[in-house]
């Protein structure tokens, strides 16, 4: 079983988004997270001063299907449907970790360091995106007081049974319909409003642009986590030729050793580090803000269906006026359509707007800290390097 | 297709300070193979290289001698000072393989990136034969080699097919295989040509798969370029669609960034593969010659074997005709006799002369190689700082751009 709650080398940042927890009266965080076989355990540890909740501080353990049902709900709860739902984390991905640790049962000691490393590094990913869900939960004026997220934060036992329940009474609705209408329908509205019409023109092209660029960020990061374990490779086999040889120059070869072992932690582990950080910061910004511009259209799409919806029911209402029928039906049908469009429009431009303000300032942050790393390690490696060829300078 | 930019100063750099140690070590000649030129068309065109040795030494009539010679040159070279001191128990350095793929790119003209690459990497690989040859102090003084250095004409070389790098590995593997059909197993005496051979074995093994390791790295680094390459345009297409200004210039600059870095990736596989790579490559070729000059040692001890079972078979055969009457036949065995006792003792000369050869050559073998490899290993790291500074350098500049975000 491996945890992550002892975090000695690495701050624990919350990279993808701003600091999510400024509002005292609700605080949210992930402290530890076990894996065991194939399923993640969070342990979600909740602070908050607000009535509504029964006691001042809970911690629950959830796994990942939980996240999911919370996403699942609050998207097809009517109510939100002008705002940007927080994008649901991906599911925890442990193929190769997982594997070995079938066949090997339990216990992180027959595992090799590197293998450990890897899984702690992707438990310390998932544990992340899942944290900045809630979080962006908790720090939403709507969201937060949802019924089905503080039974999340509360229920001490197991959700899975609320979770069957939850699937026989929705039956998903909203994600059973075809994506790919999504763009057609957006990009057929007939926009009077200029903020939406240029809204619209710029999700379309930069979500495209943004899937592209995690895409290449993650095939770069794997490029660069191959290398490091190349180097990994090659210091292990560089140490058996220095070793191995019985010589005259056993002293000198030892010394080599020596040298060898050192270069194993200014080579690879470096490398390794600057490959992970990059991909926490960067690829992981990647990922997240693609998923977030998905939300961001998904909501253009429900104002654009409720457009529709309404366009729809002035016709219905012309022809009932030329019918002569059920013209106060068709009066109150258009009314609250219109009211409908009118709230998501307003919701949806506040949404919006803060939704850019908070991209700029993860992108910031995140470059900032990314290339401070970067900078950071560099000069790490810069050292341990020029020490290595001191030493082997000074034979 | 991975690009792999040449960068020729890079790579002069780096051996010419591989030259300079040498001549730190009052070894006083330079030889640098450069200038590769098709000469011919169609299939049977060929590459000339311009072979430039620059020296004090007294052996050599001149102090700065400039030759052309092709492939096959080197190849004929190296299969003549193989025949003269292999069986000797000098350790010949091997010449660089032949390669039927590599060169048919070159002659059907393809100016592309690989076979600009190929030829690149014999061109350095002919230098490094020159050099390790030229090291060798009875080897420096043949006149094979010095006729190959100085000579403006050579006569070309025939049958290139048995001389080159694979047909003398076979050579030695053939003596390899004489040697496990021995009836009688060696005895031997010393313990130190045991310890020896166990030792190049498992140097042979780890060689191999730190060769292995190299390759991979090279060609994961190649990835990495290309990856970064694809990302920065990525990012540019990005900062592009951006409506937020400042993050939209920030996110150009990244693009930029990365794409310096991808230069720097494509220089740091060069010397991945120049510095080590091709050095373990030749290590790996160099032990086989190594274990070939044991072999020569057995084969020389078989010999000599063989001579003594013959001697006392024509022994016994004397004895028989002391009883027989026949004097002529009697003279005849006495004579053979006088003949084998002479080839067993010309064998044990050999044994005992081929076996004090090897001692120094290993000797001498051990030193190089460790000299070999804190030298290349030193370069490399230095290297590797290098790339790591001028990372330091471009982030650094990036760093107020990010903080611009506004």
């Amino acid at each position: 079983m491996t945890s992550i709650s002892e975090d000695s080398d690495k701050e624990k940042v919350h990279s993808v988004s701003v600091d999510l927890n400024n509002d005292a009266s609700l605080v949210i965080d992930i402290p530890d997270a076990l894996c065991e076989r194939d399923k993640v355990k969070f342990t979600v540890h909740t602070k908050t001063t607000l009535s509504s909740f029964q006691k001042p501080e809970y911690s629950v353990q959830r796994q990942h299907e939980d996240f999911i049902w919370l996403h699942d709900t609050i998207v097809e709860t009517e109510e939100y449907a002008g705002l940007i739902i927080p994008p649901a984390p991906p599911k925890p991905d442990f193929e190769g970790p997982r594997e070995k640790m079938h066949k090997l049962g339990e216990g992180e000691s027959s595992m090799t360091k590197e293998e450990y490393a890897k899984m702690k590094q992707e438990l310390e990913k998932t544990v992340q995106v899942h944290e900045v869900f809630l979080q962006r939960l908790s720090s939403h004026p709507m969201f937060r007081k949802d019924r089905n997220f503080q039974i999340f934060l509360e229920y001490d036992q197991d959700l899975t049974v609320r979770r069957k329940n939850a699937k026989e009474m929705f039956g998903g609705f909203f994600k059973n319909m075809v994506k790919s209408a999504d763009e057609v329908l957006i990009s057929g509205v007939k926009e009077v409003d200029e903020f939406f019409e240029q809204e619209k023109n710029f999700l379309l092209d930069y979500s495209s642009k943004i899937k592209d660029a995690t895409a290449k960020a993650e095939k770069m990061t794997r490029s660069h986590k191959n290398v490091a374990d190349d180097y990994n490779h090659i210091s292990g086999a560089l140490n058996n030729t220095a070793a191995d040889n019985n010589t005259a120059f056993k002293k000198h070869l030892e010394k080599c050793a020596e040298v060898f072992e050192k270069l194993r932690v200014s080579i690879s582990k470096v490398e390794d580090r600057m490959a992970s950080d990059q991909e926490l910061k960067l690829t992981e910004l990647l990922r997240y803000y693609t998923r977030d511009i998905q939300a961001a259209k998904d909501l253009l799409y429900r104002r654009a269906r409720a457009l529709a919806d309404y366009e729809n029911s002035n016709k219905a209402l012309d022809k009932a006026r030329l019918k002569g029928k059920d013209v106060a039906q068709a009066e109150e049908n258009q009314k609250q359509c219109l009211q409908k469009f009118d709230k998501l429009s307003e919701s949806g431009k506040k949404e919006l707007t803060s939704f850019k303000a908070r991209r700029v300032v993860a992108f910031r942050k995140n470059l900032i800290e990314m290339t401070e790393l970067e900078i950071k390690h560099a000069k790490n490696s810069v050292s341990l390097l020029q020490g290595s060829i001191e030493i082997l300078k000074s034979n | 297709m991975p690009h792999f930019r040449q960068n020729r100063l890079c790579l002069r750099e780096y051996f010419n300070m591989f030259n300079e140690e040498e001549n730190r070590d009052t070894f006083d000649i330079q030889i640098s193979v450069s200038d590769p030129e098709k000469v011919g068309d169609g299939m049977n065109a060929y590459m000339v290289y311009k072979v430039l040795t620059k020296t004090s030494l007294s052996i050599f009539s001149r102090d700065e001698v400039c030759v052309k010679r092709r492939f096959s040159d080197f190849l004929g070279l190296h299969s003549k000072l193989a025949s003269k001191y292999m069986h000797m128990g000098y350790i010949v350095p091997p010449a660089p393989e032949k390669s039927i793929v590599g060169m048919t790119k070159v002659k059907v003209g393809k100016e592309d990136l690989s076979s600009v690459e190929f030829v690149e990497k014999r061109r350095s690989a002919l230098e490094r034969y020159l050099l390790r040859t030229v090291k060798h102090p009875a080897l420096l003084k043949d006149p094979d080699v010095l006729q190959f250095l100085e000579s403006s004409e050579l006569p070309r070389a025939v049958s290139t097919q048995a001389l080159s790098g694979a047909g003398i590995l076979r050579m030695v593997n053939k003596a390899a295989d004489a040697v496990n059909k021995m009836t009688i197993k060696m005895n031997e005496s010393d313990a130190w040509f045991e310890e020896k051979q166990q030792q190049f074995e498992n140097l042979d093994v780890q060689l191999r798969k730190l060769h292995a390791s190299v390759e991979s790295l090279v060609c994961h680094r190649k990835e990495l370029s290309v990856n970064t390459a694809s990302f920065a345009k990525s990012a540019a297409m990005l900062g592009n669609s951006e409506d937020h200004t400042a993050l939209s210039r920030a996110l150009s600059q990244l693009a930029e960034v990365e794409e310096k870095i991808d230069q720097l990736h494509q220089d740091q596989a060069c010397a991945d593969f120049y510095l080590i790579s091709e050095l373990l490559g030749d290590y790996v070729r160099l032990i086989t010659a190594v274990k070939g000059v044991f072999d020569q040692r057995m084969k020389t001890w078989a010999k000599c074997q063989d001579a003594q079972v013959m001697l006392q078979r024509k022994r016994e055969a004397e004895a028989k005709l002391q009883h027989a009457n026949k004097p002529d036949k009697l003279q005849q065995a006495k004579d053979e006799i006088r003949e084998w006792e002479g080839k067993v003792q010309q064998g044990e000369r050999d044994f005992e002369q081929i076996s004090k050869n090897i001692r120094r050559e290993v000797g001498r073998f051990e030193k190089d190689r460790v000299k070999d490899f804190r030298v290349v290993i030193i370069k490399y790291l230095e290297s590797l700082v290098h790339t790591q500074q001028q990372m330091i350098k471009y982030w650094e500049a990036f760093l107020p751009e990010a903080k611009a975000i506004a």
